[in-house]
Protein backbone atom coordinates (compact mmCIF):
# COMPACT_ATOMS: atom_id res chain seq x y z
CA UNK A 1 0.00 0.00 0.00
CA UNK A 2 2.86 2.63 1.00
CA UNK A 3 4.65 1.36 -1.84
CA UNK A 4 1.86 2.03 -4.34
CA UNK A 5 1.05 5.55 -2.70
CA UNK A 6 5.24 6.42 -3.05
CA UNK A 7 4.82 5.53 -6.53
CA UNK A 8 1.57 7.68 -7.28
CA UNK A 9 3.40 10.41 -5.92
CA UNK A 10 6.62 10.20 -7.90
CA UNK A 11 4.21 9.88 -10.92
CA UNK A 12 2.68 12.76 -10.07
CA UNK A 13 5.73 14.69 -9.34
CA UNK A 14 7.55 13.80 -12.63
CA UNK A 15 4.16 14.78 -14.72
CA UNK A 16 4.12 18.53 -12.87
CA UNK A 17 7.80 18.80 -13.92
CA UNK A 18 6.78 17.87 -17.56
CA UNK A 19 3.61 20.50 -17.52
CA UNK A 20 6.32 23.17 -15.80
CA UNK A 21 8.77 22.70 -18.59
CA UNK A 22 6.10 22.62 -21.25
CA UNK A 23 4.59 25.72 -20.07
CA UNK A 24 7.45 27.49 -19.52
CA UNK A 25 8.58 26.76 -23.78
CA UNK A 26 5.29 27.69 -24.46
CA UNK A 27 5.85 30.86 -22.74
CA UNK A 28 8.81 31.88 -24.48
CA UNK A 29 7.61 30.42 -28.00
CA UNK A 30 4.48 32.75 -27.57
CA UNK A 31 6.21 35.60 -26.49
CA UNK A 32 8.69 34.98 -29.07
CA UNK A 33 5.73 35.04 -32.08
CA UNK A 34 3.87 37.68 -30.11
CA UNK A 35 6.50 40.25 -30.76
CA UNK A 36 7.17 39.25 -34.41
CA UNK A 37 3.38 39.46 -35.15
CA UNK A 38 3.33 42.91 -33.20
CA UNK A 39 6.18 44.29 -35.55
CA UNK A 40 4.43 42.55 -38.72
CA UNK A 41 1.27 44.16 -37.82
CA UNK A 42 3.00 47.34 -36.69
CA UNK A 43 4.61 47.80 -40.57
CA UNK A 44 1.59 46.89 -42.43
CA UNK A 45 -0.49 49.26 -40.78
CA UNK A 46 -1.55 52.41 -42.29
CA UNK A 47 -1.69 55.54 -39.59
CA UNK A 48 -4.76 57.58 -40.13
CA UNK A 49 -5.84 61.05 -38.65
CA UNK A 50 -9.25 62.24 -38.88
CA UNK A 51 -9.98 66.01 -37.80
CA UNK A 52 -12.82 68.67 -36.99
CA UNK A 53 -11.85 71.56 -38.40
CA UNK A 54 -15.08 74.42 -36.44
CA UNK A 55 -13.07 77.78 -37.27
CA UNK A 56 -13.49 80.13 -40.49
CA UNK A 57 -11.29 82.18 -40.45
CA UNK A 58 -7.96 83.03 -42.26
CA UNK A 59 -5.67 82.27 -39.37
CA UNK A 60 -7.74 78.87 -37.77
CA UNK A 61 -8.16 77.65 -41.93
CA UNK A 62 -4.23 76.85 -41.15
CA UNK A 63 -3.74 73.97 -38.91
CA UNK A 64 -6.13 71.28 -40.76
CA UNK A 65 -5.04 72.23 -43.98
CA UNK A 66 -1.50 71.52 -43.27
CA UNK A 67 -1.68 68.69 -40.94
CA UNK A 68 -4.01 67.17 -43.33
CA UNK A 69 -1.95 67.64 -46.33
CA UNK A 70 1.47 66.60 -44.26
CA UNK A 71 0.29 63.42 -43.40
CA UNK A 72 -1.15 62.70 -46.68
CA UNK A 73 2.61 63.43 -47.78
CA UNK A 74 3.66 60.62 -44.90
CA UNK A 75 1.28 58.16 -46.53
CA UNK A 76 -1.30 58.49 -43.28
CA UNK A 77 -5.21 58.09 -44.57
CA UNK A 78 -6.70 61.19 -43.32
CA UNK A 79 -10.00 62.79 -43.28
CA UNK A 80 -11.23 66.38 -42.32
CA UNK A 81 -15.29 66.64 -41.19
CA UNK A 82 -16.24 70.72 -41.76
CA UNK A 83 -18.54 71.77 -39.21
CA UNK A 84 -19.92 75.13 -37.70
CA UNK A 85 -17.60 77.66 -39.41
CA UNK A 86 -15.19 75.57 -40.56
CA UNK A 87 -17.64 74.79 -43.18
CA UNK A 88 -16.40 78.26 -44.71
CA UNK A 89 -12.96 76.46 -45.68
CA UNK A 90 -15.37 74.85 -48.33
CA UNK A 91 -16.64 77.31 -50.38
CA UNK A 92 -15.91 77.42 -53.80
CA UNK A 93 -14.46 81.20 -53.20
CA UNK A 94 -12.91 81.06 -50.50
CA UNK A 95 -12.92 84.57 -48.62
CA UNK A 96 -11.45 84.28 -45.62
CA UNK A 97 -10.56 87.31 -43.06
CA UNK A 98 -9.03 87.39 -39.79
CA UNK A 99 -9.85 89.74 -36.99
CA UNK A 100 -7.32 90.68 -34.36
CA UNK A 101 -10.25 91.92 -32.14
CA UNK A 102 -10.87 89.46 -29.23
CA UNK A 103 -7.23 87.86 -30.32
CA UNK A 104 -4.64 89.02 -27.91
CA UNK A 105 -1.97 86.73 -28.59
CA UNK A 106 -2.37 87.91 -32.51
CA UNK A 107 1.03 90.23 -33.50
CA UNK A 108 0.39 93.15 -35.52
CA UNK A 109 2.93 93.75 -37.60
CA UNK A 110 3.90 95.81 -41.00
CA UNK A 111 4.87 93.59 -43.89
CA UNK A 112 6.58 96.55 -45.48
CA UNK A 113 9.11 99.49 -44.66
CA UNK A 114 11.96 99.66 -42.66
CA UNK A 115 13.21 96.21 -40.90
CA UNK A 116 13.08 98.20 -37.47
CA UNK A 117 8.98 98.65 -38.08
CA UNK A 118 8.91 94.87 -39.21
CA UNK A 119 10.11 93.76 -36.14
CA UNK A 120 7.49 96.09 -34.07
CA UNK A 121 4.48 94.34 -32.61
CA UNK A 122 2.11 97.04 -33.42
CA UNK A 123 -0.59 97.60 -30.12
CA UNK A 124 -3.41 98.73 -30.86
CA UNK A 125 -6.61 99.25 -28.29
CA UNK A 126 -9.97 97.46 -28.75
CA UNK A 127 -11.43 100.48 -29.28
CA UNK A 128 -9.76 100.98 -32.34
CA UNK A 129 -9.84 97.57 -33.71
CA UNK A 130 -13.99 97.53 -32.62
CA UNK A 131 -14.43 100.79 -34.05
CA UNK A 132 -12.65 101.96 -36.94
CA UNK A 133 -14.78 100.62 -40.30
CA UNK A 134 -12.29 98.54 -42.36
CA UNK A 135 -10.14 97.53 -39.90
CA UNK A 136 -10.53 93.92 -40.20
CA UNK A 137 -10.13 94.83 -44.25
CA UNK A 138 -6.77 96.04 -43.92
CA UNK A 139 -5.66 93.54 -40.97
CA UNK A 140 -6.41 90.62 -43.40
CA UNK A 141 -4.80 92.44 -46.30
CA UNK A 142 -1.54 92.83 -44.22
CA UNK A 143 -1.61 89.13 -43.20
CA UNK A 144 -2.04 88.32 -46.64
CA UNK A 145 1.04 90.39 -47.44
CA UNK A 146 3.14 88.97 -44.80
CA UNK A 147 2.49 85.22 -45.43
CA UNK A 148 3.20 85.90 -49.54
CA UNK A 149 6.37 87.27 -48.31
CA UNK A 150 7.37 84.55 -46.21
CA UNK A 151 6.78 81.49 -48.52
CA UNK A 152 3.38 80.53 -47.16
CA UNK A 153 1.20 78.62 -49.01
CA UNK A 154 -2.46 79.86 -49.72
CA UNK A 155 -5.48 78.14 -48.06
CA UNK A 156 -7.04 77.71 -51.95
CA UNK A 157 -3.13 76.10 -52.51
CA UNK A 158 -3.01 74.09 -49.52
CA UNK A 159 -6.75 72.71 -50.10
CA UNK A 160 -6.20 71.61 -53.69
CA UNK A 161 -2.81 70.36 -52.59
CA UNK A 162 -5.35 68.14 -50.15
CA UNK A 163 -7.22 67.07 -52.55
CA UNK A 164 -4.74 65.74 -55.15
CA UNK A 165 -3.26 63.71 -51.82
CA UNK A 166 -6.60 62.28 -51.85
CA UNK A 167 -7.54 64.17 -47.90
CA UNK A 168 -11.31 62.95 -47.76
CA UNK A 169 -13.18 66.26 -46.97
CA UNK A 170 -16.87 65.69 -45.00
CA UNK A 171 -19.40 68.14 -44.25
CA UNK A 172 -21.59 68.29 -41.64
CA UNK A 173 -25.23 68.55 -42.61
CA UNK A 174 -27.06 69.94 -39.24
CA UNK A 175 -24.63 73.12 -40.26
CA UNK A 176 -25.96 73.86 -43.77
CA UNK A 177 -29.83 73.29 -42.43
CA UNK A 178 -29.12 75.65 -39.88
CA UNK A 179 -27.70 78.64 -41.17
CA UNK A 180 -29.78 77.93 -44.57
CA UNK A 181 -26.74 77.40 -46.92
CA UNK A 182 -27.12 76.34 -50.41
CA UNK A 183 -25.00 73.44 -51.63
CA UNK A 184 -23.96 74.81 -54.42
CA UNK A 185 -21.69 77.56 -52.23
CA UNK A 186 -19.39 74.26 -51.84
CA UNK A 187 -16.78 72.79 -53.83
CA UNK A 188 -18.23 69.39 -55.21
CA UNK A 189 -14.95 67.54 -54.33
CA UNK A 190 -16.57 67.08 -50.66
CA UNK A 191 -17.02 63.02 -50.47
CA UNK A 192 -19.96 63.15 -47.80
CA UNK A 193 -22.21 65.32 -46.20
CA UNK A 194 -22.49 63.77 -42.79
CA UNK A 195 -23.81 63.84 -39.08
CA UNK A 196 -21.93 63.28 -36.10
CA UNK A 197 -22.78 59.28 -35.80
CA UNK A 198 -21.53 59.28 -38.85
CA UNK A 199 -18.38 60.68 -37.66
CA UNK A 200 -17.67 59.43 -34.36
CA UNK A 201 -17.10 55.85 -35.39
CA UNK A 202 -14.04 56.87 -37.80
CA UNK A 203 -12.41 58.91 -35.28
CA UNK A 204 -13.04 56.12 -33.03
CA UNK A 205 -10.38 53.87 -35.62
CA UNK A 206 -8.14 56.59 -35.91
CA UNK A 207 -4.95 56.59 -34.70
CA UNK A 208 -4.74 61.08 -34.19
CA UNK A 209 -7.98 62.42 -33.89
CA UNK A 210 -8.15 66.44 -33.42
CA UNK A 211 -10.57 68.96 -32.67
CA UNK A 212 -9.34 72.64 -34.75
CA UNK B 1 28.04 62.51 -57.71
CA UNK B 2 25.74 65.06 -59.67
CA UNK B 3 25.12 62.60 -61.93
CA UNK B 4 23.74 60.07 -60.27
CA UNK B 5 20.90 62.40 -59.20
CA UNK B 6 17.84 61.06 -61.21
CA UNK B 7 15.97 64.72 -59.90
CA UNK B 8 16.29 68.21 -58.71
CA UNK B 9 13.83 69.67 -56.62
CA UNK B 10 13.41 73.85 -55.82
CA UNK B 11 12.09 74.21 -52.82
CA UNK B 12 13.84 77.55 -52.23
CA UNK B 13 11.62 80.66 -49.94
CA UNK B 14 8.83 77.95 -49.80
CA UNK B 15 7.75 77.02 -46.42
CA UNK B 16 6.05 74.35 -44.10
CA UNK B 17 5.06 72.54 -45.43
CA UNK B 18 5.33 72.79 -49.14
CA UNK B 19 8.54 71.21 -49.09
CA UNK B 20 7.19 67.86 -47.66
CA UNK B 21 4.47 67.86 -50.10
CA UNK B 22 7.08 68.58 -53.16
CA UNK B 23 9.12 66.11 -52.25
CA UNK B 24 6.22 63.59 -51.94
CA UNK B 25 5.23 64.58 -55.27
CA UNK B 26 8.77 64.70 -57.05
CA UNK B 27 9.49 60.80 -55.40
CA UNK B 28 5.39 59.82 -56.94
CA UNK B 29 7.21 59.91 -60.02
CA UNK B 30 10.63 58.34 -59.22
CA UNK B 31 11.69 54.86 -58.99
CA UNK B 32 12.85 53.05 -56.71
CA UNK B 33 16.04 53.52 -55.82
CA UNK B 34 16.78 56.70 -57.84
CA UNK B 35 18.04 59.79 -56.17
CA UNK B 36 16.40 63.00 -55.65
CA UNK B 37 18.38 66.45 -54.54
CA UNK B 38 16.20 69.06 -52.94
CA UNK B 39 16.99 72.80 -52.24
CA UNK B 40 15.87 74.40 -49.49
CA UNK B 41 15.88 77.70 -47.30
CA UNK B 42 13.38 76.97 -44.81
CA UNK B 43 15.11 75.85 -41.64
CA UNK B 44 12.08 73.39 -40.59
CA UNK B 45 12.64 71.33 -43.93
CA UNK B 46 15.90 69.98 -41.73
CA UNK B 47 14.04 68.23 -39.27
CA UNK B 48 11.22 67.26 -41.69
CA UNK B 49 12.90 65.79 -44.08
CA UNK B 50 14.39 63.62 -41.83
CA UNK B 51 11.27 62.78 -40.09
CA UNK B 52 9.46 61.98 -43.59
CA UNK B 53 11.71 59.76 -44.71
CA UNK B 54 11.77 58.03 -41.69
CA UNK B 55 8.15 57.41 -41.22
CA UNK B 56 7.99 56.64 -45.18
CA UNK B 57 11.17 54.36 -45.65
CA UNK B 58 13.06 56.49 -47.70
CA UNK B 59 16.71 56.94 -47.24
CA UNK B 60 17.89 60.57 -46.50
CA UNK B 61 21.39 60.26 -48.14
CA UNK B 62 22.68 63.59 -47.00
CA UNK B 63 21.47 66.57 -45.10
CA UNK B 64 23.90 69.85 -45.83
CA UNK B 65 23.82 73.77 -44.72
CA UNK B 66 25.71 76.05 -46.18
CA UNK B 67 24.42 79.36 -45.01
CA UNK B 68 21.26 80.26 -45.54
CA UNK B 69 20.44 76.96 -47.84
CA UNK B 70 19.94 73.63 -47.06
CA UNK B 71 20.29 70.66 -49.30
CA UNK B 72 19.19 67.14 -49.58
CA UNK B 73 19.36 63.56 -51.39
CA UNK B 74 16.61 61.33 -50.71
CA UNK B 75 16.63 57.78 -51.98
CA UNK B 76 13.74 56.63 -52.99
CA UNK B 77 12.77 52.86 -50.97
Amino acid sequence: MNATAETLNHTSEASNTDFSLFDQQFNERFDERFEHKMKEREANHTPSMTIISTKGTLDMAYPPFILASTAAALGWDVEIFFTFYGLSLLKKDLDLSISPLGNPAMPMKMPMGPEWLRKTDIKIPNLVMAGVPGFENVATTLMKKTMENKGIATIDELRELCLEAEVKLVACQMTVDLFEMSKDEFIPEISDWIGAASFLPKAQQADVSLFI
Amino acid sequence: MNTNITQTLDARNLNCPLPILRTKKALNSMQSGDLLAIQATDPGSVNDLEAFCKQTGNKLVSSEAAGDEFSFIIKKS
